[in-house]
């Protein structure tokens, strides 16, 4: 007797390992966990290269010098609602609500927009001021970290347009519904990064 | 059984042992010439306290390691020809595939090799560690090392000396070293003499040496550094007390000047060709080339 | 209008690159014209080109690797010669600036183009039908993965004749690979191309975790799954853990040299010793993800051919995962002489020492398998031998170099070299051997030729012997690695020795070529016609040679590990009639053109970025948007097998109804 044979005698539910290929549904997601858990351990690369160079300032700016902690602030608290509006928008897309899931995905994505150009006026800022990532170390670490993030962001965000349209053309298909389980994985994910960047570079000049 | 034609099935391996006789031979003479042959230069044969007490070091991790490595090499090749199938002399155990004891005698005879080795590596780490002082009692000679492109520079701060390309020291006197690099990252390595160590530019790495006795011992970079790596070589003369003391006076007498502009002529790339050595010294200059301004006016490559 | 690019990229002034260039050029012409002339572009587009079949993948995976093989060698066969005339005042025939290029693309392509792909083919090729399962958990991904290999491997290629290769070493360290000192395109080249495959092994990695963990025939849970499955979980393992590292590594080195960044340079506060801990950091595990499916290869070998399940079983699944995790804490061997100071080389020489316990238990337990076995001398069987003569050696010279001391003395000479070559060869060169002769008559449908493959085998081992035991006595005589010429003449006859070796070894590959030749012009003697030349134990030999698309028209049910050999012992027993299941449709998944036209635009925008062509890049930035959004959109990813054509092959195959 097999021993899923064995445990089905005994009442218990077979254990998952045992009850053979998984729906594609969960496949799906947990490639998608080992993509994202991929993802972080590019950035604990460049948190790592930070961390070494963010004394690096070769006479320049500092962080201290340069970071705005109410810009800032303002960044994270549009991070932050955009995870929970596209919380609410894959509660949506679950119950297969079109107008709902515009809705909510609409908020989110304007959300993502208001963060990206709260960045990019960041940056600009700090480049029309000299302190370009070419101008020492610390500066390359800062755009490169903080960049790759913005730059996920924005993949993020055309994700999202491809995702609704995809809605409009396709409807709530299985394929969607798990494209769009993905999606709002990688963006809370990119939020809890968020939070790490918001930690170490901006809190961090602080101390 | 399953079916399968004549010539994958099992094919004997006695014509392999007659000749792999002969081959063995013929491997274990030509190893130990060539054995024989290294021993008598380079790192088993060093002549320096640092270079004697590091091949300690290797033979005796090698025999801890050969005592084990030669019986499981044996057990192979033995229980391989001892149980193949045509065999029927063999015991067989088709179903054996668990012996607790085993487990605990397999687990424990590479634990307790790593165990022994894993003790010469922290004492010897700590005892060989570069930077640390010899235990000789002489007053140590300062050197500082600047590896460039492609070529060795050789200061000497107490003495107000320089030379390019040769290290000459006396011998029996422990050399405290200090090295930097101008551009890229070289290895400064005499394997007569132990240890060697990175240099790296806008860093300063540090190293102690001694040449026991009189000669003359190659010098090379070991690390990779461009298109004149391979004749990035140096010699390291060690003397007798009194030579080496006539050998600063001549250079001081008869050496070329090494100021800024002259040392920038070094840092422009080249390949090695000759020696050279520097009566006057500018003053600092070791230590302008580690730090971080000087690092942003050295020539670059290619341009 | 074309950035860097013009004529003078082209080496025109260069014999021996321009002939290479042209015999390769030449061939690849006549093979694209036979397979014109003989019709045969829609059956390789169909089959071959856009199939997502794992079986199929794996197999270019490994023609890949095979060709690669071939130029890494070539390279090497260029080191070798050149070293052995190079002694004395003597400089040879190869100068500074084409010598720095050979060996630096020797060690990058045998890493990222040879070895790599072997590996990952075997994996792709043998996991799905040894797990009972249909297919990996994303085949297009899978064929994405392949493609962007081979996009790799045409920008290093191109290389050769457009432009420049790195001459930097296999590693690039900077400040050498920044652009200060490297300011031409060949570190470019060499970024590009491994940021292109280093994408498509991380999806494998993704892909092939997932497969392992999450599709598996019912009733296989950890304790019922092969051990070479094992092996590749730890290998994926890695590969998802260690390759973003080198990602996000190249890009600081990309953005440090495209755009001005001070990641790695001299000035302005960059520091090199940065680069080197965190491509060492990537750079351990990467060994350990080309070594651990070789171990995985050798554990069904002896087990199979000794006619025994393997020895110690859940020891070697603890060891298996204990040198995953161990190859993480270990990287700083690969520099104990940068200065890191006593206590932190102690603690990475003795956590570098810490491996060698579980791979020395390994050791012990395919020992143990052979003990009271009946060992069927096969090939493979003839590697496995070879291997664990060979790869202990290449362990001990390992163990001694992670005594920093000892390492002072020995770093980066000729003993490095060969210690590494020691292990590599030993282990994964021979264990891909083993694992392609035993695996081929699966997915072929006939065996190669025994005689030749022993031939092949004593090529390779007497070759390594000879190129590679002189290196470990030059390297004590003070030899130092990546020596364009040497003054020392004591050092030629070493080095005469090592030429002959690798002569030998390239008789072993040009009879790897003829093994194959013959074998396909036998194989209807060689025929496996019952599915299971070996008398194997795991499910891979349950199925036709070559299985059908799908595999297994029924999962297979699992209860224990080697769960094919118990099901042979049953049959014919009241148990062994099994339950007579009807088949029912299956799907398997469509063809699909995402992979190659992928690659293509990534070659397109890689060789873009290379000269500064940011039009070109645009464009393809642009092609892979549009390629995505058309994946996106397929809704048709899968085709019906019906019920009546698996019943129809069964019959056919001689299968019995509802069989396996």
């Amino acid at each position: 007797m097999s021993a899923a044979e064995q445990t089905l005698e005994r009442g218990d539910a077979v254990p998952l390992s045992l009850r053979g290929p998984a729906p594609t549904r969960v496949v799906a997601g947990y490639g998608f966990w080992l993509f994202l858990l991929s993802d972080i351990i590019i950035f604990a690369a460049l948190f790592a290269a930070y961390a070494v160079l963010s004394g690096e300032t070769a006479g320049g700016p500092t962080a201290a010098d340069l970071f705005d902690k109410r810009h800032v602030l303002i960044e994270t608290a549009c991070l932050l609602a955009s995870s929970v509006t596209c919380g609410f928008g894959s509660l949506a897309v679950q119950g297969g609500n079109r107008n709902s899931t515009y809705f909510w995905m609409a908020i989110t994505f304007i959300l993502g927009v208001t963060f990206l150009s709260l960045e990019v006026s960041e940056f600009s800022h700090m480049l029309g001021i000299g302190a370009g990532p070419s101008r020492s170390a610390f500066l390359s670490a800062f755009f490169t970290l903080v960049g790759t993030h913005g730059l996920h962001v924005t993949m993020g965000l055309c994700w999202l347009i491809v995702m609704l349209l995809q809605v409009a053309t396709l409807g709530f298909q299985p394929m969607v519904s798990r494209r769009f389980f993905c999606f709002a994985l990688f963006w809370h994910a990119l939020d809890i990064v968020w939070i790490g960047v918001f930690t170490i570079v901006y809190l961090g000049a602080h101390l | 059984m399953h079916a399968a034609s004549p010539d994958r099935m099992s094919a004997e391996v006695t014509p392999y042992r007659s000749t792999s006789a002969k081959w063995l031979r013929a491997i274990l003479v030509t190893s130990s010439v060539a054995l024989m042959t290294s021993c008598s230069e380079g790192v088993l044969d060093p002549h320096g306290p640092v270079g004697k007490a590091e091949r300690v070091i290797l033979y005796d991790a090698t025999a801890i390691m050969l005592a084990v490595i030669i019986p499981v090499i044996v057990l192979t090749l033995v229980f391989a020809w001892w149980f193949r199938a045509r065999n029927s002399q063999a015991r067989h155990r088709p179903d054996w595939e668990y012996s607790g004891r085993i487990e605990m005698i397999i687990w424990s005879i590479p634990a307790l090799i790593i165990l022994f080795l894993g003790g010469i590596a922290w004492t010897g780490s700590h005892d060989l560690d570069p930077p640390a002082p010899l235990a000789d009692a002489a007053a140590p000679l300062d050197i500082e090392v600047i590896s460039l492109d492609w070529r060795w520079l050789f200061i000497y701060p107490h003495e107000g000396i320089a030379s390019l390309n040769r290290l000459v020291v006396p011998a029996g006197v422990p050399l405290r070293f200090r090295l930097t690099s101008t551009t890229v990252m070289n290895s400064f390595f005499v394997p007569q003499l132990g240890s060697q160590i990175y240099t790296m530019p806008n860093m300063v790495t540090r190293l102690n040496l001694e040449a026991d006795q009189p000669g003359t011992f190659e010098g090379l970079s070991a690390q990779f550094s461009g298109d004149g790596f391979s004749d990035m070589r140096f010699d390291l003369v060690s003397t007798e007390a009194q030579a080496f003391k006539d050998w600063v006076n001549t250079a001081k007498t008869q050496g070329g000047v090494l100021d800024a502009s002259t040392f920038e002529e070094l840092t422009k790339p080249a390949k090695a060709e000759g020696t050279q050595t520097y009566g006057q010294v500018s003053e600092g200059l070791f230590d302008r080339v580690s730090s971080r301004s000087m690092a942003a006016v050295s020539p670059q490559r290619g341009q | 209008m074309f950035g860097r690019l013009s004529w003078a990229a082209i080496p025109f002034d260069q014999p021996v690159v321009m002939i290479a260039s042209g015999t390769v050029g030449f061939i690849i012409f006549c093979v694209l014209a036979l397979v014109t002339v003989k019709g045969w572009w829609p059956y390789l587009w169909r089959e071959w080109i856009t199939s997502v079949d794992h079986k199929r993948i794996g197999v270019m995976y490994i023609g890949l690797a095979l060709l690669m093989l071939v130029r890494g060698f070539s390279d090497a066969m260029l080191m070798r010669s050149q070293l052995a005339l190079a002694a004395g005042h003597a400089q040879g025939y190869l100068p500074p600036e084409h010598y720095d290029q050979i060996f630096s693309a020797h060690g990058t392509i045998m890493i990222f183009f040879v070895a790599m792909p072997f590996v990952i083919g075997l994996m792709n090729f043998v996991l799905p039908l040894q797990l009972g399962v249909r297919d990996v958990a994303f085949p297009v991904l899978n064929s994405i993965g392949l493609w962007l290999s081979a996009a790799g491997v045409l920008l290093v290629n191109v290389s050769l004749v457009v432009g420049e290769f790195a001459r930097t070493g296999w590693l690039a360290y900077p400040p050498l690979s920044e652009v200060a000192y490297s300011p031409g395109v060949g570190v470019d080249y060499y970024l590009w191309s491994l940021q292109i495959s280093g994408l498509g092994t991380l999806l494998s990695g993704i892909n092939l975790t997932t497969t392992i963990l999450k599709l598996r025939a019912p009733g296989m849970g950890y304790r019922q799954m092969p051990i070479f499955c094992w092996t590749a979980l730890a290998s994926n393992l890695l590969i998802v853990a260690a390759f973003p590292i080198l990602t996000a590594t190249f890009a600081m080195l990309l953005l440090d040299r495209y755009a001005g960044f001070h990641f790695f340079t001299n000035e302005l506060g960059g520091n090199p010793m940065m680069y080197v801990n965190l491509i060492w950091c990537w750079g351990h595990p990467e060994v350990y993800i080309l070594v651990l499916p070789a171990f995985g290869v050798f554990s069904e070998v002896v087990a199979t051919f000794s006619g025994k399940p393997l020895f110690g079983r859940r020891s070697m699944v603890m060891a298996t995962m204990g040198i995953c995790v161990l190859s993480f804490m270990v990287w700083l061997h690969h520099f104990f002489t940068m200065g890191a100071g006593a206590d932190v080389n102690a603690f990475f020489g003795i956590a570098t020492m810490l491996i060698a316990v579980p791979t020395g238990v390994k050791i012990f337990n395919w020992l143990f398998t052979f003990y009271g076995g009946r060992i069927r001398f096969t090939t493979p069987v003839y590697w496995a031998v070879g291997f664990m003569v060979t790869f202990v050696i290449g362990g001990m010279t390992g163990v001694l170099l992670a005594i920093p001391p000892a390492d002072f003395v020995l770093h980066n000479s000729l003993f490095l070299i060969a210690h590494f070559h020691n292990v590599i060869i030993g282990g994964v060169v021979f264990g891909v051997m083993a694992g392609i002769t035993y695996w081929f008559p699966k997915a072929f449908g006939f065996t190669l030729n025994e005689r030749l493959g022993k031939s092949v085998f004593w090529c390779w081992f007497f070759g390594f012997y000879l190129a590679f035991m002189p290196l470990y006595v030059l390297g004590l005589m003070g030899a130092t690695r990546r020596m364009q010429h040497y003054s020392n003449t004591h050092w030629q006859p070493l080095m005469l020795v090592a030429l002959a070796g690798a002569v030998l070894i390239l008789l072993g590959i040009a009879l790897t070529v003829v093994q194959i030749a013959v074998s396909i012009r036998h194989r209807e003697l060689n025929r496996d016609v019952t599915g299971d030349p070996w008398n194997g134990r795991t499910l891979e030999w349950s199925t036709p040679s070559p299985p059908p698309a799908w595999n297994f028209s029924h999962l297979p049910q699992v209860d224990r590990p080697d769960v094919f050999w118990a099901m042979k012992q049953r049959r014919g027993t009241a148990q062994g009639r099994g339950v007579n299941r009807t088949n029912e449709t299956i799907h398997v998944p469509r063809n699909n053109p995402t992979g190659f036209f992928l690659a293509f635009f990534a070659v397109l925008l890689g060789f873009s970025l290379i000269w500064r062509i940011w039009w070109g890049a645009g464009l393809g930035l642009l092609g892979v948007l549009v390629v995505c959004l058309m994946q996106a959109w397929r809704t048709d990813g899968e085709i019906e097998v019906p019920a009546e054509k698996l019943a129809a092959y069964e019959q056919l195959h001689g299968l019995k109804e509802g069989a396996v």
